[in-house]
């Protein structure tokens, strides 16, 4: 009874809790909660409830797969670190530098068709492991806390890519925003050729990077190492396990993560090199997939397809006059339940005590 | 004569689990009361419950003869309750004075603190009770003894007359037990009422006048410790009779097995921790390293299993010379290592306790192949050690270790590192915070090993544990060694003067 709560538990309160919350805000600002929840179920399963007759659009089941994609990635790349005991909010620039390496890939090199996306893809996580190796070394070897350096890394890398793309790459003569197209070569193609949806192959990137992530924590020496480190980087050190070099290659893979998750949308949906005004963020949404997946493989997963829901989402909440910030307010008030699962716990702790005290006074009332 | 506090008949439930059933504990004023239990026998909750940390689910408490309800540690204080941690809560770089007026200081009228005033009276109180502590001193320049007097100050200022004392021996050399008792007399003779919590029955007997017994939260006795002996407490402890000597044969040494060679090591502040250290250790005896904490000793271990860097001097290990060895490399050459803190550097504890069990060998075949781990020689491996060595686990080998009891959580290093079958068995505090069944088991097995040929390095910070085990006993001061002499040449007394650098006597028992 005085155990943990299962993290599972946590979870799926805050899931609950944000989700609802979200409903209780669409009512008290006078809009209705039943379009809310019909726009839901229509970025969910492209059903229209309120127009039956019209079946299933299976577009919106497609861009919700579409949204969930990069997140997952994120996710495994925060989760990844995390079970090392690391925390890499530098998802964000080893996603740019990904981007960055798979356009200069895709627009350079010479390859027929599906070894030039392969290469792209190996470019894009070498880059992004790469650019996490840095502070994983100087958290390992110098005690430099990583959170500090990843998040300046973050900018390096935005400017650093947009310089290159500017210096090296060809730009788009008619916009002089971005390079032009990638050649055919390189690039996701469309799963469904006639639907509109830009679903796109790269989703075999990332089956390929959970199942990777999966049998490296859970099946391997190397994984069984890294989580010893995470949990307690004295006792790994004192059973003679290399901590620093843990710290070094866990960064390195999360990074990796993050690069796949740059090659993934800028392969699979912009296909041109992109001058960022402004980051995507996928890298910080992965910090609260991997943190409500609580870093285990089916969690990241399942928090994923939720994100990405919430994200899929905010067309049909227009469409159906809910405000879109609404998504963000969930997305915002999921995280922050799980952040102070601690406070969670005291609450149905007391829950659970009180239903017992319940209990104990209907026994004395029967024993009457 | 009048009781100073009465718990009557106090039941404390804890969701699953009643760590106090009907336990009454009735205090004399201006005597010395000791709770005796081994851990986990209810002790430190009754003294939460008399602290106002947690609410009885049954009983009364009374103060001086008045019922009173301790809602909170506030309460307790305006009582005239005072505690003295285990752990102390000094902030190390403020003096005596300032860490005991934190929280109530005394205003001038310029509302600055009024330091004078305060340590005036700290030195009277000093005086009164015979404590003996200079008021401006440092906390991180005095001695450990010194900051637990810094404590009693903490309470005597605050007026305190009962005064629970928490363990208060735990961190103390022979020489400054010996003095606290003198100050718990004291204190005494002055109108003071003391709780005294432990489970060493020495210091019950030196100093206690009544004595109640705790076991499994039920509430045993309470006898004057004047007509009971050291056996018969033990007996109402534990529940069945002890033996507190640990039965072994003579040593028969063989050949050295660990030579440390004019070993010199610096520690974090990079001060020279261990000089022109020397020692060796023979196969089929027990070596017991005796020392105050903070002498050395820690940085020693770490030079012998590589977690610190050796400055100068040599570590060989059979005749081999391991000085530059990494971690691993020197294990795998035939060390095993318990270490002081178990939560700290001996487990994981969020792991299984099968993961816990493959530590160090996880890579190896039968349990891993080609980088990939094999669940199955894992968990029958664990299921083998659960058994041989009486590890009790809730979910057996899936247990979380966190989870485990500290008795069995330090039984599951000791399978781990004895399995391992090394030369040399590097034990370092192996029984701290251990209830005596488990001191019991963990000695004979210490000494198993020992008849196994093993040679065996013990550092303990308790005498009694060095006296009882080793065959040598060493003696470690300000990083130098101070004494080495056989175990049946010595007396506790002279122990306590080597550790404290009085006399230094080397070269007796360097056969």
């Amino acid at each position: 009874m005085n155990k943990k709560r299962s993290v599972l538990q946590i979870s799926l309160f805050a899931v609950i809790a944000g989700i609802l919350l979200g409903f209780v805000v669409v009512a008290i600002t006078g809009r209705s909660p039943f379009n809310m929840f019909v726009a839901l179920v229509r970025s969910m399963t492209g059903f229209n409830l309120t127009k039956p007759s019209q079946g299933i659009n299976v577009t919106y089941i497609l861009n919700w797969f579409l949204n969930t994609m990069p997140l997952i990635l994120t996710g495994l790349s925060v989760g990844f670190a995390y079970r090392t005991g690391l925390f890499n909010i530098g998802g964000e620039g080893q996603y740019i530098v990904g981007a960055l390496a798979a356009s200069v890939v895709a627009l350079t090199v010479k390859l027929p068709a599906i070894p030039h996306t392969i290469l792209c893809v190996v470019a894009a996580m070498a880059a992004g492991a790469l650019w996490a190796v840095l502070p994983g070394i100087l958290k390992a070897y110098k005690n430099i806390s990583e959170v500090v350096i990843c998040i300046m890394m973050n900018y390096i890398a935005m400017y650093f890519s947009n310089w290159v793309v500017r210096t090296f790459l060809e730009i788009d003569t008619k916009t002089n925003a971005r390079t032009i197209g990638f050649p055919e070569t390189a690039g996701f193609g469309k799963v469904f050729a006639n639907n509109p949806s830009n679903f796109n192959w790269g989703f075999l990137v990332v089956v390929v990077c959970v199942l990777i992530y999966w049998f490296v924590i859970e099946k391997t020496t190397f994984g069984f190492s890294l989580r010893a480190t995470g949990f307690n980087k004295e006792s790994a050190r004192f059973a003679g396990m290399k901590v620093e070099r843990n710290i070094v290659a866990s960064m390195a893979i999360s990074g990796a993560f993050a690069g796949a998750a740059g090659a993934v949308v800028i392969l699979g949906i912009f296909k041109y090199g992109r001058i960022f005004s402004a980051m995507d963020n996928y890298g910080f949404d992965g910090i609260s997939v991997a943190l409500v997946g609580m870093a285990n493989t089916p969690g990241i997963v399942l928090a994923g397809f939720l994100f990405g829901l919430l994200k899929a989402a905010n067309t049909n909440l227009q469409l159906f006059n809910i405000p879109m910030e609404i998504s963000e307010l969930m997305q915002a008030t999921i995280i922050f339940l799980v952040a102070i699962q601690y406070g969670i716990i005291l609450l149905l702790d007391k829950f659970d005590n009180r239903k017992k005290k319940g209990e104990v006074v209907t026994e004395g009332g029967a024993a009457k | 004569m009048a009781y100073a506090i009465e718990m009557l008949n106090i039941t404390k439930d804890f969701p699953g689990i009643r760590a106090n059933d009907n336990v009454t504990l009735q205090v004399e004023e201006q005597t010395v009361h000791a709770l005796l239990g081994e851990n986990g026998a209810g002790k430190s909750t009754i003294m939460s419950i008399l602290f106002g940390l947690y609410q009885p689910t049954k009983g009364t408490i009374k103060v001086r003869g008045k019922e009173v309800n301790i809602k909170d540690p506030n309460v307790a204080t305006e009582l005239g309750i005072g505690m003295v941690h285990q752990h102390f809560k000094l902030v190390d770089n403020f003096t005596v004075t300032e860490n005991i007026i934190l929280g109530m200081e005394p205003k001038t009228k310029y509302y600055t603190i009024d330091i004078k005033k305060a340590a005036k009276r700290v030195e009277e109180l000093s005086k009164q009770y015979g404590l003996n502590v200079d008021p401006y001193a440092k906390i991180e320049d005095i001695s450990v003894g010194m900051q637990q007097r810094v404590e009693i100050l903490k309470m005597l200022y605050r007026n305190s007359d009962i005064l629970i004392f928490d363990e208060p021996t735990a961190v103390l050399t022979p020489q400054e037990i010996h003095e606290l008792m003198g100050i718990m007399r004291n204190l005494i003779k002055e109108g003071k009422t003391i709780l005294l919590i432990t489970h060493k029955l020495k210091e019950i007997k030196a100093v206690a006048d009544r004595c109640t017994v705790l076991r499994k939260g039920k509430y045993i006795g309470t006898v004057d410790v004047a007509d009971t002996s050291e056996e018969q407490m033990a007996e109402m402890m534990v529940g069945r009779s002890v033996s507190f000597a640990v039965e072994k044969e003579e040593a028969k040494p063989t050949d050295v097995v660990l030579d440390i060679q004019n070993l010199n090591v610096k520690n974090v502040k990079g001060l020279l921790a261990v000089k022109d250290f020397s020692l060796q250790v023979r196969a089929g005896e027990i070596l017991g390293l005796a020392g105050i904490d903070g002498n050395g000793q820690t940085e020693l271990v770490y030079a012998l299993t590589g977690l610190t860097k050796i400055e100068s001097g040599n570590v060989l290990l059979k005749g081999k010379d391991i000085t530059k060895l990494p971690i691993k490399q020197r294990l795998e050459s035939g060390i095993s290592h318990v270490p002081e803190d178990r939560h700290k550097h001996g487990l994981v504890l969020d792991f299984q306790l099968k993961e816990n069990f493959v530590l160090h060998c996880y890579h190896k075949e039968p349990y891993a192949k080609n980088g990939i781990l094999n669940p199955k020689a894992i968990e029958e491996y664990a299921d083998k050690l659960i058994e041989q060595f009486d590890v009790r686990c809730g979910q057996g080998k899936d247990t979380v270790t966190r989870s485990m009891s500290g008795g069995n959580q330090q039984k599951a290093i000791i399978a781990r590192e004895i399995d391992r079958s090394s030369d040399l068995l590097l034990v370092v505090q192996p029984t701290r915070g251990l209830d005596v069944g488990a001191i019991e088991y963990i000695h004979s097995r210490i000494v198993e090993e020992r008849d196994k040929g093993k040679a065996v390095l013990l550092v303990s910070l308790e005498l009694d544990e060095i006296m009882n085990l080793s065959d040598r006993i060493a003696v470690i001061h300000n990083g130098e060694l101070s004494g080495l002499v056989y175990r049946k040449d010595t007396d506790e007394n002279e122990l306590g003067l080597m550790m404290s650098g009085s006399i230094k006597k080397v070269g007796a028992a360097n056969e």
